[in-house]
């Protein structure tokens, strides 16, 4: 139970406003199952029904975790996941 | 080599290894210089694309205004074409860019509406179609969603690379409008087997993400998930420290953005020694580092020069 979950401004109001929260899981969709239950109202912000949503950003230690299994990515203590919503550029 | 006007000049940029910084013989970075374009950046390209595909397609006509959302670049580069072309240029910018860009703007003769610093550049995406809403006649070539933008790269850059070094394992760019990599990513993938195509996208401090909901977020309709092997994001400061050392090792004086690009580069190289596996990574210098020199990127310490770059868009 240590992996860090990095929250953006905009979801913040789950988190009574921190910044950082901790929460636990072997895989990012327990990690998320595991905030939800601190945090409830969370997961809905970053999973929809087809799975992570297309406006939200999770990476898990500066790699996006569509490149890395999507909700099944593997987890460990140690671990940063960070959330960002997602901009554009150019 | 002799070209009949500025515009013919566009692309066949050099591609320039780096020996200090590549970790072995067997595992090499090779340097694409975009800032070698008419206008100094990559965006020379899609500019130039999306205009002619405009022109072929009779949308654009002698005395028409351009709209374009832009962080800058692609501004500056339209703004170019449009003058020599004819076209009047009107581009909606966020606030926290380099002031060198609004001069740049300006010189071309380019109108620039401000747009709101918070959700940098999704506000300007927001602002502009609210623009061209009001101006019907106004055209937006849209580089988010403009085929023509990838395809300059598919029909250019990529053939570029692939004649310069036919070894080349990585390729390596900075996310923006997804164009670059997609464009090059979808020519490499059809010719090299197992090619790497890695996303380097900017982490800005947490004004740029100030949107007022989640769903406000913004994906390039360019953007196709299956043309990438890797995404990373790269914070401010070690696309600064990335872009000090492509300086003082090996001389290139490179734009921040670049600096990001080469983050990600490096790790794949780390990686690829770590497998003990040959790699030639070439990667994007999207733009050189004048258009930064204001925002104290290149003075002081990191800490300083992050700091000063706080709430700035520099990609």
């Amino acid at each position: 139970m240590a992996i860090e979950v990095r929250i953006p401004t905009i979801l913040r109001n789950y988190t009574d406003g921190a910044k950082a929260v901790e929460a636990g899981g072997a895989t990012l969709d327990e990690l998320i199952a595991d905030l939800e239950a601190r945090h409830p109202g969370l997961r809905e912000r970053l999973v929809d029904d087809k799975g992570l949503r297309r406006f939200v950003n999770v990476y898990l230690n500066d790699e996006d975790v569509h490149f890395l299994g999507g909700l099944d990515t593997q987890v460990s203590d140690g671990d940063t996941v960070t959330v960002l919503p997602a901009v554009a550029g150019g | 080599m002799r070209f009949d006007s500025l515009l013919d000049s566009l692309g066949r940029t050099p591609l320039v290894g780096l020996p200090r910084l590549s970790p072995s013989a067997d595992v090499r970075l090779w340097a694409k210089l975009e800032d070698r374009n008419p206008t100094g950046s990559v965006k020379d390209r899609p500019a130039f694309w999306m205009i002619s595909k405009a022109e072929k397609d009779g949308l654009l006509t002698p005395g028409c205004t351009i709209l374009e959302p832009t962080s800058g670049n692609t501004g500056i580069s339209l703004a170019m074409v449009a003058r020599l072309r004819g076209y009047k240029m009107v581009c909606v910018m966020p606030e926290n860019t380099s002031a060198e860009r609004t001069q740049l703007l300006k010189m071309w003769g380019a109108e620039i509406i401000p747009s709101p610093a918070a959700g940098g550049s999704n506000e300007a995406v927001r602002v502009a179609k609210g623009l061209a809403a009001e101006h019907p006649d106004w055209v937006m070539l849209y580089q988010y969603g403009n085929e023509a933008n990838a395809r300059s790269h598919y029909e250019a850059t990529g053939p570029e690379l692939i004649e310069d070094l036919p070894s080349i394992t990585h390729f390596v760019a900075g996310l923006g409008t997804t164009g670059t990599l997609m464009g090059v990513g979808r020519f490499l993938r059809e010719r090299v087997p197992d090619v790497a195509i890695v996303a380097a996208e900017p982490r800005y401090g947490e004004l740029v993400y100030g949107l007022r909901n989640i769903d406000e977020g913004f994906v390039p309709e360019l953007y196709d998930e299956s043309v990438l092997t890797a995404r990373y994001s790269v914070t401010s400061e070690d696309a600064l420290r990335r872009t000090r050392e492509l300086l003082t090792a090996e001389g290139i004086f490179a734009g921040i953005s670049t600096g990001c690009a080469l983050h990600a580069a490096l790790g794949m190289a780390a990686k690829a020694v770590q497998a003990g596996e040959r790699a030639d990574i070439a990667f994007v210098v999207a733009d050189g580092g004048w258009k930064y020199l204001s925002t104290g990127a290149y003075d002081g310490t990191l800490d300083e020069a992050e700091q000063r770059l706080e709430g700035q868009l520099w990609a």
